[in-house]
């Protein structure tokens, strides 16, 4: 009887160790899949031949990371900082102060929005709400070219005030991650501080605000993360303004057929630069993305 | 059938039933579907008419200060002793005419120009006819004289109208009207209830102490203003304009100023969905593709992505947060730059091909399916971390006694999973669900930077075969300026964005009621 039962336990012990292996097999596999193309990357900008179809670089170089900043002809010669085709520097700088000026406003009109949303009660609120809700479902560059009027007659068409102001003017709708944040903090804080006669500014300043950090961290990390990856609205808006491009639409130029040939491992560098800070970003805040997208369910 | 009938009902009868009871709720999703729009209209007019509740009665029992506001705004607060708020509506009034008879009515009244003739030079003859049209927007059309030499020349440009601007300011001056509306409404329930308080013999509440309720009582305003006016503006403004140009025939021949367009009815949405058939052809290989695009790129990523997270989590797998970082990274790196690498590594003579020895047409193939089953994989590529980066974070919150009350009715691991595991993630993964489907609908990144809707292909008009409908949207407006089509295929979108959503959210209801978990 003993011998049966230890029999039936190493045999599923067996079995479970068997179905382990396996999980590991697979996940090595996976990874090695799904690194491939992001150290294909990292090899690529160190590559001294501007091969895009070979794996090792034949010779290590780090002209590439220089060329993005001080940039030379096909015969060597080095070309000034104004007529550089790629002035990358420029597009980082660009991007840098899109983002941080329009992570700032955003951040504060999301908070805003969703503070009125979440602990505020008025008449208006459930059909403000399904409008929101509708106007987020159009597709966002259905009315690029309207936009692109209306920044016409500010004059503001591209400039880089422009781009903070159409950013912040739509992240008004991304306010469900954090009123779902909002909606958890317990409202018998509000009742206690209305009791002491605090007003609903002072509530939201002094009460809500200070719990928030967490949701005031992945707003703020979001939306300063968003223009360091749009393409499409930027390359309408910009135009051939390559002055006012962001990092984006000037990789995306680099690899056209006329310069591919040129610029492809600069391209693989430009892309690395930026893909560091923004990794390193995006792995600190991985909790709140989580927290965000499902926070607003759990409760349901 | 209640639950006590199915349960003692075999496993096929169970079949039968599931099977009967999905196909017979097709009708009602669909009927529930018109039913929330019909209310979200109801709910809307009924907050219009709400508004205006009261607003015959008040007049009928004003004094004369508040019959007077019903002309002059804030008179009915001026005579109550609310002087600073009568003032700030009496100049609420003055900006609003004063924008309407300065600006906006210059707008307006051309929007629909009847009879209006716009000349049109024979070529080869030089000589000038004039055509009719109705309801073009913006009236002064080019104006051309014949110089000495009988030849029609253009003259002065500077003063043409722009179908554009009259159109984008008519619907500004729509918008700023409904909220002037809004104050006007508030203005005779201001004066009215100012009347009420000094009959009752008590002193009006001053302006400074007004102004204080919107730190507390109406907080909202205060904090909703700034946020609605920059939406209204640039949001809902262009959105009413594009949904406007669906109906215009704002294309590559009618590009304001020198050449206006005018209202065209419906004719847009004639020409996608019959009456030129290359357009509608198009139009349905490209809907077709779209659809199986987002049920396959959305539920080939949950599904894979939930068991990646399964396997990670798996109790006796051990490096746990390694593999989930190696995973994370491929998420963090901005998705241009993953989805540019990965069009050129599956170049026709790119990394792969080379390494494997062979020359597969994974995004250039014009007959067979490889660009399809490419996009399709690589979207699993960008997409699986990401699902698995949610679901390892809800695995470790559900509930463990869950699992040790199933181990003790003798649950196996696979009833485990389908009974506890998958319906709790499924459950709590419902918006995230829709959020990706409606996302994969409006996926533009992949397609566009992997294939830019190529490769092109006979029967596709200005498109190619992996062109979702927002990627052909977008060629349609950069490289070819047809707004009118692009805006008919932006209402498309949005349509089935708002169906997929709704139905999606239904489904998650039911299963709400299902399965309670909390």
């Amino acid at each position: 009887m003993t011998n049966t039962q230890n029999t039936m336990k190493t045999g599923y012990a067996a079995k479970r160790q068997a179905a382990n292996i396996a999980i590991y097999i697979i996940l090595t596999v996976m990874v090695i899949v799904w690194l491939f193309p992001i150290v294909w990357l990292i090899l690529r900008s160190f590559s001294a031949d501007g091969a895009y179809n070979a794996i090792f670089p034949s010779n290590w170089t780090f002209d590439n990371y220089i060329r993005l900043f001080n940039d030379y002809d096909a015969a060597g010669n080095p070309i000034s900082q104004e007529d550089m085709p790629f002035p990358y520097g420029t597009w980082i700088l660009n991007t840098f102060i899109v983002a941080v000026c329009s992570a700032v406003v955003s951040t504060l009109i999301i908070l805003m929005i969703s503070y009125a949303f979440s602990r505020l009660r008025f008449k208006s609120r459930k059909a403000l709400l399904n409008c929101g809700l509708i106007l987020g479902m159009f597709p966002g560059f259905m009315s690029m070219a309207a936009t692109y009027s209306i920044m016409e007659i500010f004059g503001l068409k591209q400039s880089l005030v422009g781009l903070v102001i159409v950013y912040s003017a739509g992240a008004g709708l991304g306010y469900q991650v954090s009123k779902g944040f909002f909606d958890t903090i317990p409202r018998s804080l509000d009742e206690a501080a209305k009791i002491d006669g605090a007003t609903r500014n002072q509530i939201f300043w002094v009460i809500i605000l200070p719990l928030s950090k967490p949701i005031i961290v992945y707003t703020a990390l979001t939306t300063f993360l968003s223009p360091w990856a749009d393409y499409i609205f930027v390359s309408y808006f910009m135009k051939a303004n390559k002055e006012n491009w962001t990092v984006a639409v000037g990789l995306y130029n680099m690899l056209d057929n006329e310069h591919i040939g040129r610029y492809f491992t600069v391209f693989c560098a430009g892309a690395v630069l930026i893909a560091i800070p923004i990794t390193i970003l995006f792995i600190i805040m991985q909790r709140f993305y989580v927290a965000g997208v499902t926070g607003g369910a759990v409760k349901g | 059938m209640d639950f006590l009938d199915y349960v003692q009902l075999s496993t096929g009868q169970r079949f039968v039933y599931k099977l009967k009871s999905f196909f017979l709720g097709i009708p009602g999703a669909i009927s529930k579907l018109f039913t929330i729009i019909g209310h979200f209209f109801a709910s809307f007019f009924g907050m219009i008419v709400n508004g205006f509740k009261g607003y015959g009665s008040r007049f009928a029992n004003g004094d004369g200060g508040t019959k007077l506001s019903y002309i002059i705004m804030g008179a009915g607060n001026i005579l109550h002793k609310q002087i600073g708020k009568g003032l700030i509506f009496l100049a609420a009034e003055v900006a609003y005419f004063a924008f309407l008879f300065g600006f906006g009515m210059n707008y307006v009244s051309e929007i629909f120009c009847n009879n209006v003739n716009i000349p049109v030079t024979d070529p080869n003859t030089g000589t000038v006819a004039y055509a009719a049209y109705n309801g073009v927007i913006g009236n002064e059309s080019p104006v051309y004289q014949d110089n000495e030499f009988g030849v029609p020349e253009l003259l002065n440009s500077d003063t043409l109208d722009d179908s554009n601007k009259i159109l984008l300011f008519s619907v500004l001056t729509l918008i700023v009207t409904i909220a002037f509306i809004a104050i006007y409404v508030a203005n005779t329930k201001s004066a009215y209830a100012s009347q009420k308080i000094v009959e009752s013999g008590k002193k009006p509440v001053g302006l400074v102490a007004e102004l204080k309720t919107f730190l507390d009582e109406r907080f909202h305003v205060t904090l909703l203003s700034i946020p609605t006016v920059l939406l209204l503006i640039f949001t809902v403004l262009p959105i009413v304009y594009t949904i406007f140009i669906a109906f215009t025939n704002y294309d590559k021949n009618h590009q304001p100023p020198g050449k206006l367009y005018w209202w065209v009815g419906f004719d847009n949405f004639a020409t996608v969905f019959y009456s030129n058939p290359l357009t509608s052809q198009t139009f349905g290989r490209i809907l077709l593709w779209t659809i199986i695009w987002a049920v396959f790129a959305t539920f080939s990523n949950y599904i894979l992505g939930i068991v990646l997270a399964l396997m990670i989590n798996k109790k006796g797998i051990k490096f746990k947060g390694f593999w989930r970082t190696m995973f994370v990274i491929t998420a963090a790196v901005p998705q241009f730059v993953t989805l540019l690498v990965m069009r050129i590594l599956l170049d026709d003579k790119g990394a792969i091909n080379n390494m494997l020895g062979t020359n597969i047409p994974f995004l250039t193939d014009t007959t067979g399916l490889w660009p399809y089953v490419t996009v399709i994989l690589v979207n699993m590529w960008v997409g699986i971390p990401y699902t698995m980066l949610i679901s390892s974070g809800l695995l470790m919150n559900i509930p463990e006694d869950l699992y040790e009350s199933a181990r003790i009715d003798g649950a196996n691991a696979f009833q485990q999973f389908t009974k506890i595991t998958f319906p709790y993630i499924f459950f709590v993964t419902t918006p995230y669900l829709i959020t990706s489907f409606v996302g994969n609908i409006n996926n533009f990144n992949v397609i566009y930077f992997l294939t830019a809707g190529g490769p092109v292909a006979d029967g596709y008009d200005r498109s190619g075969r992996t062109d979702l409908l927002v990627t052909w949207l977008y060629k349609l407006t950069i490289n070819n300026s047809d707004f009118n089509l692009a805006a008919v295929i932006g209402i498309l979108v949005f349509v089935i964005c708002a169906a997929g959503s709704l139905i999606t959210f239904n489904m998650s209801k039911a299963s709400k009621n299902e399965e309670e978990f909390s």
